[in-house]
Order: structure tokens, then C-alpha cells, then sequence
């Protein structure tokens, strides 16, 4: 097993900076288990089981830095590693923007890991499937399902005193149902760190329902539509999404630079401005018990509560530690998570207030057309639902949408209750205007 | 890797990414350790016999070993900085079995002995007898003679990993010095290059040494107008290349001349980013496209995207059939289509070949990932849709003899499966000149570059950006287009082609990082055509305000 504990790992990273003659050295060692299984054609098609574990030293003589990495951990082999990193740290170019590394950071007490997850084996594996596939098989549906488990660790330290340790379990799963006349199909999405928490049956249902509830789809007129979407249609597991895109680009550099939707005409930032809706208010939280995250970035800064948009004021952007000090300002790292604050509303509850709209159960191959307004392209997917008088009416085809998530957040209607989704916490979104630009005869 | 981990590791991403390792690539080493040889050939093939001796012994009726040792070197930098020099190595064996009729696959990092290389196998085995409660038809492969012990080299004039890395940090650096001299804001400038030294053995007989070279040089170019705010970029015109550090060797037969310069077999990357740092500038004031209908000139550095997303994709026979559904999607080109034998994929003058022998082409290889020689089979023929891209346990399905020898898996540790081959239009078979191409067009845009790309799950509609558009008015270029992106369906895109360029203008362009599969693999791939000209093609307006 490739997990070792916060006392094995911090016996060994000792061990590796005891053998360290440079000015400055660091450790990480990394490691754990995945585990998937893929099916298609309502038959497994591969799975497999994978463990690894890699140790890396990084030596930093002046500003120039070498790493080498290693995955054995005899000490020989760990002596020969950082000697290794020494020299290609000798031979490295200056790195201007080198920053020393960090002291001793406090760090909160997260919890991301759960044991239930850890001791997925090939055989829970293949119930999981089987409770995907035999209800499909029962209703003459096609199911593609995939779920993939993964159990780690990873330990950074160096020979400033920093020492950050952390565990991390979770647990994907996605099913595309299709009716056996490829005329209707349908999805869902879930994941989760705790695996008991997980029922791939009851997504499966989901799918098969959106599935059988979306052949012989209408055609409606490309144009602005009021939409429903649901989390999985802003925030993909396995692609670029609308909302990840947004919170990805709260990068402070490029806004600085001028390269940024955050980027003020004249120069500066757009810091401290209105961008959002005043309902809009998105941060990050590693304690949150529904999306925990390790403690520590990368880097070895703590993770904390950040609010990014608050009453759709544009409140924290993150800072590499190179550009917080040549701003002097505290450098905020990238969130491990994000959380939209939502309402009480269920989805149901959001169909049952809408006059006229679309339901999308999912964007899919969703491109950045401009960064300097964020506009993105993609296609809705497997379950699109037209809703007249507070009740779904029919399905309708697909529609390719281009669209900014800054436009989207300033057109909200109405916000549902937050679920998980892709390890953050998002509610399905109500917005009017949404444009969709051309129809897809895709099923 | 993905793109999007290759994106950030380039810095091009929004935040900068800490990577002391890159385990996803292999273990970092030294730049020297990239000329060390790998294991003799001698070696692995005792190891691969330990392997199939092991995996026959459990219950296989077939099994395959791939011993793979792959090599990645990266330069990056910004502006007057090398931002990282990234070396790394991976080594391992992966071994597939079939035993009761179903696939096993099991993957040992850093296996050096016939132990490790049957506790793999007899992995496989378990895992295969383990799948095969769920199984609801046993695999069937197309039959495939043994070669014996044979070996395949890419055709390279220079190993790049015999480059010193200051060579290729001064040639970075001086690109991005020409590119803030011509008046960019910002330049982020790579050098990317793999070696693949893969050994394939199987129970069929054939034992295969491989040795794959690839190359990528790539820039991006940023101006901005701090004034109104507003910024725009261009990226290189370059293309990722099966060759070696001769692409960086520039020679004036390789350059093709016009509004812009383009370039085939040798890339002048300081000459492109010259242009580039002019183009971004000029972008900020040029004019923004009216939508509308427009006879669309498309250049082969962006048409091979449209190719790659519309062509390559859907005739996958594994997506045909339904194996990637939940990800990457299902074919509009379905079994029925094919089997008309007039399904109109494009107007007369498309053709379509599917090729892993191309000289100089990402996808060449002499043997695939489960043995099978390589070689060249037509998709589309006048038009008309005439087959798919098949490997061994597909090739029944479409009643093929044998594999098209399009199997692959982007590691050791990962289990092979069908890829696309390179798959390119041909030139057109009449002479026509660029310059004769555009004095037909009245109303049109000639794009050239590859940008934004979208097409859904099943390859009817999409949407292309580009990198430079130019309104072509009355047969004439009349200036400068931003904002600019098209859509159309597959089928009715090709069916509007109208003319093709001849073989003097035909290049290839492609992709590093094009992702299939869950748990997603990526493989390389490139796409040859000549300018194409399309008609009546949507063209919408890009440009929002927020």
C-alpha cells in the first residue's frame, strides 16, 4: 500500500534534508491508489488498479532551482536523489522570480479523507457497476457508466522547518443512459469523499428517467431563452465548465498584466468593483464537511476561508507569492474548492416558478472564444427539457450556446439549493437571456 | 496529461503552477540522462517472454506486453525568463490479456526481471477472470501473423535531446525578445519534445522495437491597449511534427509566402513571432466581422482542426459502436450510413485517408500498440463515407480481414486502444494556386491559424476560431477581421467544399493532446490538407461587453 503516515513521511523527509547541502531544499512525497471501472454497451469494457509513489527533492542555490524525483526510499537512493537535484540546481538558469521558500505554517484540521473510500476494492467496484447496468438492461436501455476511486497522501517539507501533511479520499462516478433506438439520452454525476455517501442506482435512475423522457425531441429557434441550469451543466468533472472558468480566472497577475475579464480600462484591476448580481457570492472553505480539501496548497501556503465575490462585488483575487510581494499585498493562493451561496429552493421548485424555459441537464465541449469578456462556446446534452406554465412539456434538441459566465451571473432570475459538484459546493442557476446560437441535431 | 495541465504548465493558464514533479509525465532527471540508452533489446525481450510464458500459463488465450521507456523534455519561458526546463523519464511494462474471453490489463513501474514481469501478467489474468462475470460476449480478434523480431526508427536528421538546453533557452529567449521588440506586451514561448522508446511483444509472434520522435515549438503573443482596456493575442503557426530538431532548421523551399508566411517540413520561429508581436497590434483596431453567410479560404494550419474534430472523430469505430458514450460521445456516421454506400460525407472532390505511415506526421509508427503493421486505407472517397479507423477486436464488426493498425495507449501504465491514425483531405488534383483561390471568392474570409474549437458529442455542429481572418472582397484580401468564429454541420460543411489547392501548398498541422478514453489518455496526431475553400458558410460576431 502506498500510503504512508504523517510519522513515515515526516522519518523520511527528515532523512532527505539531513543529506541536503543546498541553501535552501524541499520535499514532497506523494502517493496512493486509484482504482476504475468503465462499462459501455451495458458490458464492463476495462478496469484496473494503479498505486504509485513518488518522492521529489527540489535544491535552490541563489535563484537557481533543480529537482529530481525518486521512488524508492532506501537511503541510499534518497541520498543519490538529492545529490542529483544539486547539481541540476547548480546548472539551472536564474529564476528572477524565485521566492524563498516558507517557514512553519499553521494549518486547520481539514478533513478530506474517509476510510469507508479507502477500502474500495475491485469487488465493490463491480457491485457499483452491476447496480448501474441491471436496471438498464431490465428496461432495454444502454448504459456507459465510469467510476473511478482514488486514496492519497502528499507531504511537503523543507529545510526551512515548513512541515504539511495530508490524506485525501474521493470517489467519481458518471452515466450516460441511451434508449436502445439511440434516440434519447441522459446523465448524471456525482462525487463524493465519503463512498458511502455514494448510490450509483440512484444516479443511474436520474439518467435512465432524462433518458426515456428525451426522445423525439422538438426543435426550437436558436435565440435568448430563460434557462434552468442544473450543476452538472455549470461545473464539469471532465471538462472545462462555465463556473470552474470563472473562479479559475481570479488570477491577480493577469488582471494586473492586462489580460484578464478582471482587467480595468486604463490600467489596474477591477478589485472592489460590481460585477455579479447582489445575490452572487462565491468562496472558498477547506473546513466545509461537503467539499473538505487538503489544508495547504502546493506550495505550502494554508488554505483559509477566501471569498472571491461577495454581493457580486469582486472582493479577493489569488496571488502567486513571486507577484504578492512585488504588490505587497498577502498572497492569497488558489482556492481547493469553491462554494456558491444558493437559496432554498429545490430544482423542482425552480421548474415550478418558470413561465417559459429550458432545462439543461449539461454543457458539454465548452471552449473559451474571448477571454477578454470570458465568452465561452459549448452544447447542451443528454436531457434538454422545454418548461411552459411551471411544468416540463417536452424534450427539445440540443442547442450550441455562446455565452459569458459574467453575462450569466448579471442575468440571474433565481438560485436553488447548492449540491456537490466536481469536489465544490453549486446550486442549479435560473437565468434569463441565456444565448444559444445554433441547433445540434446530436442526441 | 491534458491539455488543460499542459496550458498551465506553460504558464499560459491563469495561475502560475507550482510543479516540483510532474508525476503524470514521469520522474524528473537530469538533461543527460535523456541520451542514456534504454534497455537492450535482448533484455526485453526476455522480460516480454517472462510476461506471455506467465500470462499463457494462467488461462490466456492471447496476451500482448508493451515495455515503454518515455523520455519529455520542456523549455518554457516569458519575456527575458526561463520560467522551467523540465526533464523526465518513465519507465514500466503494461500487459493485456484476453482469458475467458475478456480483457485483463496490469502495469508495473520500473519492472527490471521476469518476476516483476509475471506477477504483472498473472495480474492481468485475475483481473480478466474477475471482468468476465460481467461480460456479455467474448472479444474476438481479427487474426494477425507474428513478425518475428523486427524494429521501426522515425526518419530524424537530429535528436533534439542532443540539443544542449542552452541552445535552446537562447533561441527562446530571442524570439521573445523580437516578439516585445515589435511591440508585444507579453510572450510566453516553449520548446516541448518526446522520444518514445516503446518494445511490443505478443503470444502472435511479433516482437517490436520502436523508437518515435516528436517536436513542438509554440509561442503566444500578447498586445494591449491599456487605453480602452482591451487585449489580443496570436499564437504561433507552427505545427507539433513527427521530427526532430531539424524542424527548427529553417529553409526557404519550407516557407509559404503570402498575407502571412506559413511553413511545412523546417519552422523560422523568429521570423513567425516577428509577425505575430505586428499581427496582435494590428488586431486591437481591426475591424470587427458583420455575421453572416461567407465563403470561407481555410489555411491547412487551421483546417486541421476541422478535420481532427469532424472527420477524424466520428469515424472512430469505438464511438460508432457506443465505448465512449458517457465521455467523449457517440458518431452521427453510423453502421447504416456506412453500409448505403452512399452516404454524401463531402462533395465530390473530398477524400479522406487515414495514414501511420506519413513521413514526418505525428501519428507514424511501423507497428501499433498491439503489433499490427501499419498503413494507409481511405475513409472518404469521392465523397462518399467508405470506412472507419478499426483495431483487432473491432475489424469483424465492419467485416475487415484484419486490423487498420490504429491501436495505441499514451503509456505503459495504460491499456491500448483504437486512436485515431492521422487522417488527412487530399490536395486537389488540378493545379490551383492560394492566389487563384482567393480571386473566385467575392464575399469571404480566408482564415488562417487554429483557435477556438467546439462540436457536439455526436459530430454534427461546430465552431471554429482561427488565428488571423482576412475579408476577402470581390477576389481581393481587403484588410484585417477580429471577432470572427463559424459554424456549420459535418455533412453540410463538407458539401459545400468547392475547391481544394494542390499538392504544392498541402502541410500538416495537428494536435499534441487529443483526449479520449476515461481515465482520459491523450495521443498525437496530424492532419494534412491544402487551402480549401467552403461556401456559404455562418460566420458569427464574437465581441460582447461586460
Amino acid at each position: 500500500m502506498a500510503i504512508l503516515s504523517k510519522e513515515e513521511a515526516k522519518r523520511i523527509a527528515d532523512k532527505v534534508l539531513s543529506f541536503a547541502k543546498a541553501d535552501e531544499t524541499s520535499v514532497t512525497i506523494s502517493g496512493g491508489r486509484t482504482g476504475n471501472i468503465r462499462y459501455a454497451r451495458n458490458s464492463v469494457s476495462t478496469s484496473g488498479e494503479s498505486n504509485n509513489l513518488s518522492l521529489a527533492v527540489t535544491s535552490v542555490f541563489g535563484k537557481r532551482s533543480g529537482t529530481a524525483t525518486i521512488n524508492e526510499l532506501d537511503d541510499d537512493s534518497l541520498a543519490r536523489t538529492v545529490r542529483r537535484a544539486e547539481e541540476i540546481a547548480r546548472l539551472a538558469p536564474e529564476n528572477p522570480e524565485y521566492v524563498p521558500m516558507l517557514g512553519p505554517q499553521k494549518y486547520l484540521n481539514t478533513k478530506p479523507y474517509a476510510e469507508t473510500t479507502a477500502k474500495i476494492d475491485p469487488a465493490y467496484r463491480a457491485q457499483a457497476a452491476f447496480d448501474s447496468l441491471d436496471p438498464c438492461r431490465k428496461k432495454n436501455l444502454t448504459a456507459a457508466g465510469y467510476l473511478e476511486d482514488s486514496t492519497g497522501f502528499f507531504a511537503l517539507a523543507n529545510s526551512k522547518g515548513l512541515w504539511a501533511y495530508n490524506q485525501q479520499t474521493s470517489a467519481e462516478f458518471s452515466i450516460t443512459v441511451r434508449t436502445a433506438d439511440g434516440l434519447g439520452s441522459g446523465y448524471a454525476t456525482r462525487d463524493v469523499t465519503d463512498v458511502s455517501k455514494l448510490s450509483t442506482r440512484e444516479a443511474t435512475e436520474i439518467a435512465m428517467q432524462k433518458a426515456m423522457a428525451s426522445v423525439s425531441a422538438r426543435a426550437l429557434e436558436p435565440g435568448k431563452y430563460t434557462v434552468i441550469m442544473e450543476p452538472a451543466a455549470l461545473v464539469s468533472n471532465t471538462d472545462a465548465s462555465l463556473m470552474a472558468a470563472l473562479v479559475r480566472s481570479m488570477d491577480a497577475r493577469s488582471a494586473d498584466e492586462g489580460r484578464s475579464f478582471l482587467s480595468k480600462k486604463g490600467g489596474g484591476t477591477r478589485l472592489g468593483e460590481k460585477l455579479f448580481d447582489e445575490r452572487v457570492t462565491i468562496y472558498s472553505d477547506p473546513m466545509n464537511s461537503e467539499v473538505p480539501t487538503s489544508a495547504f496548497s502546493g506550495d505550502g501556503r494554508p488554505l483559509e476561508r477566501v471569498t472571491w465575490i461577495e454581493k457580486g462585488v469582486v472582493k479577493n483575487m489569488s496571488y502567486s507569492r513571486y507577484w504578492a510581494e512585488k504588490k505587497g499585498v498577502a498572497a492569497i493562493p488558489p482556492g481547493g474548492n469553491f462554494i456558491m451561496e444558493g437559496g432554498t429552493q429545490s430544482l423542482a421548485d425552480m421548474i415550478k416558478s418558470t413561465e417559459k424555459g429550458i432545462l439543461v441537464t449539461r454543457l458539454w465541449y465548452i471552449r473559451p472564444v474571448d477571454p477578454q469578456t470570458l465568452l465561452y462556446t459549448g452544447l447542451t446534452r443528454d436531457g434538454t427539457f422545454y418548461i411552459e406554465n411551471g411544468q416540463i412539456k417536452f424534450p427539445v434538441k440540443n442547442f450550441r450556446f455562446n455565452e459569458s459566465p459574467v453575462i450569466m451571473l448579471n442575468n440571474l432570475e433565481a438560485i436553488g439549493r447548492p449540491v456537490r459538484i466536481g469536489g465544490n459546493l453549486v446550486p442549479p442557476l435560473k437565468i434569463r437571456d441565456f444565448t444559444f446560437s445554433s441547433l445540434s441535431d446530436a442526441v | 496529461m491534458n491539455r488543460r495541465h499542459f496550458n498551465q504548465l506553460l504558464g499560459m493558464g491563469t495561475a502560475g503552477l507550482v510543479l516540483p514533479s510532474l508525476p503524470s509525465l514521469g520522474r524528473s532527471v537530469a538533461p543527460e540522462a535523456l541520451l542514456e540508452p534504454g534497455l537492450d533489446v535482448a533484455l526485453k525481450k526476455r522480460l516480454a517472454d517472462a510476461a506471455l510464458n506467465a500470462a499463457k500459463s494462467k488461462g490466456a488465450t492471447y496476451a500482448d506486453v508493451r515495455i515503454g521507456r518515455y523520455l519529455n523534455q520542456f523549455v518554457i519561458t516569458r519575456e527575458d525568463k526561463v520560467q522551467n526546463i523540465v526533464n523526465t523519464e518513465s519507465y514500466g511494462v503494461g500487459v493485456r490479456v484476453i482469458a475467458n474471453g475478456c480483457w485483463g490489463f496490469a502495469a508495473a513501474a520500473d519492472a527490471k526481471n521476469e518476476a516483476d514481469m509475471a506477477r504483472a501478467a498473472e495480474q492481468a489474468v485475475a483481473i480478466a477472470k474477475a471482468n468476465a462475470r460481467l461480460l456479455k460476449e467474448p472479444v474476438q480478434l481479427a487474426p494477425q501473423p507474428g513478425y518475428g523480431e523486427v524494429s521501426w526508427k522515425a526518419p530524424i536528421q537530429k535528436n533534439a535531446f542532443e540539443v544542449p538546453v542552452k541552445e535552446k533557452v537562447d533561441l527562446l529567449l530571442g524570439v521573445n525578445a523580437a516578439a516585445m521588440k515589435n511591440g508585444a506586451n507579453y510572450v510566453n514561448s516553449v520548446l516541448f519534445m518526446v522520444n518514445e522508446q516503446k518494445y511490443i511483444a505478443t503470444t502472435d509472434g511479433t516482437y517490436a522495437d520502436q523508437d518515435i520522435h516528436r517536436i513542438w515549438p509554440i509561442f503566444n503573443v500578447t498586445c494591449i491597449d491599456a487605453k480602452s482596456g482591451k487585449f489580443e493575442t496570436r499564437n504561433a503557426l507552427s505545427a507539433p511534427v513527427g521530427m526532430g530538431y531539424e524542424y527548427l532548421q529553417t529553409n526557404p523551399a519550407d516557407k509559404v509566402t503570402g498575407i502571412t508566411t506559413r511553413y511545412n517540413k523546417g519552422y523560422d520561429m523568429l521570423e513567425d513571432v516577428t509577425a505575430a508581436a505586428q499581427q496582435a497590434r494590428q488586431k486591437l483596431t481591426a475591424k470587427s466581422v458583420e455575421a453572416g453567410k461567407y465563403d470561407l479560404v481555410l489555411d491547412p494550419s487551421h483546417l486541421w482542426l476541422t478535420i481532427h474534430e469532424s472527420v477524424g472523430h466520428p469515424l472512430e469505430l469505438d464511438r460508432v459502436l457506443g465505448y465512449e458514450a458517457n465521455f467523449a460521445g457517440t458518431s452521427f456516421a453510423t453502421l447504416d450510413k456506412w453500409q448505403s454506400k452512399n452516404f454524401q460525407y463531402g462533395s465530390k472532390m473530398v477524400n479522406f485517408v487515414a495514414d501511420k505511415q506519413q513521413v514526418g506526421s505525428l501519428g507514424a509508427v511501423g507497428y501499433d500498440d498491439e503489433g499490427v503493421k501499419t498503413k494507409k486505407w481511405d475513409l472518404v472517397r469521392d465523397g462518399v463515407l467508405v470506412n472507419y479507423q478499426a483495431i483487432r477486436d473491432q475489424a469483424a464488426i465492419i467485416g475487415e480481414k484484419e486490423s487498420h493498425g490504429c491501436c495505441y495507449a499514451d503509456s505503459w501504465g495504460t491499456v491500448q486502444f483504437q486512436r485515431m491514425p492521422n487522417v488527412s483531405l487530399e490536395a486537389g488534383k488540378t493545379p490551383l494556386s492560394v492566389q487563384d483561390m482567393i480571386k473566385d471568392v467575392k464575399k469571404g474570409i480566408y482564415i488562417i491559424g487554429d483557435g477556438s474549437f467546439s462540436i457536439d458529442q455526436q459530430r454534427y455542429n461546430f465552431q471554429f476560431g482561427g488565428q488571423l481572418y482576412y475579408e476577402i472582397k470581390d477576389g481581393q484580401i481587403a484588410g484585417m477581421l477580429k471577432d470572427v468564429a463559424y459554424q456549420s454541420n459535418t455533412q453540410e460543411f463538407w458539401n459545400s467544399c468547392a475547391a481544394i489547392c494542390d499538392q504544392r501548398d498541402y502541410r500538416l498541422g495537428g494536435s499534441f493532446f487529443d483526449g479520449k478514453g476515461q481515465p482520459s489518455q491523450s495521443s498525437a496526431v496530424s492532419h494534412g490538407s491544402a487551402t480549401t475553400r467552403f461556401n456559404g458558410v455562418n460566420v458569427i460576431n464574437t465581441a460582447r461587453k461586460i
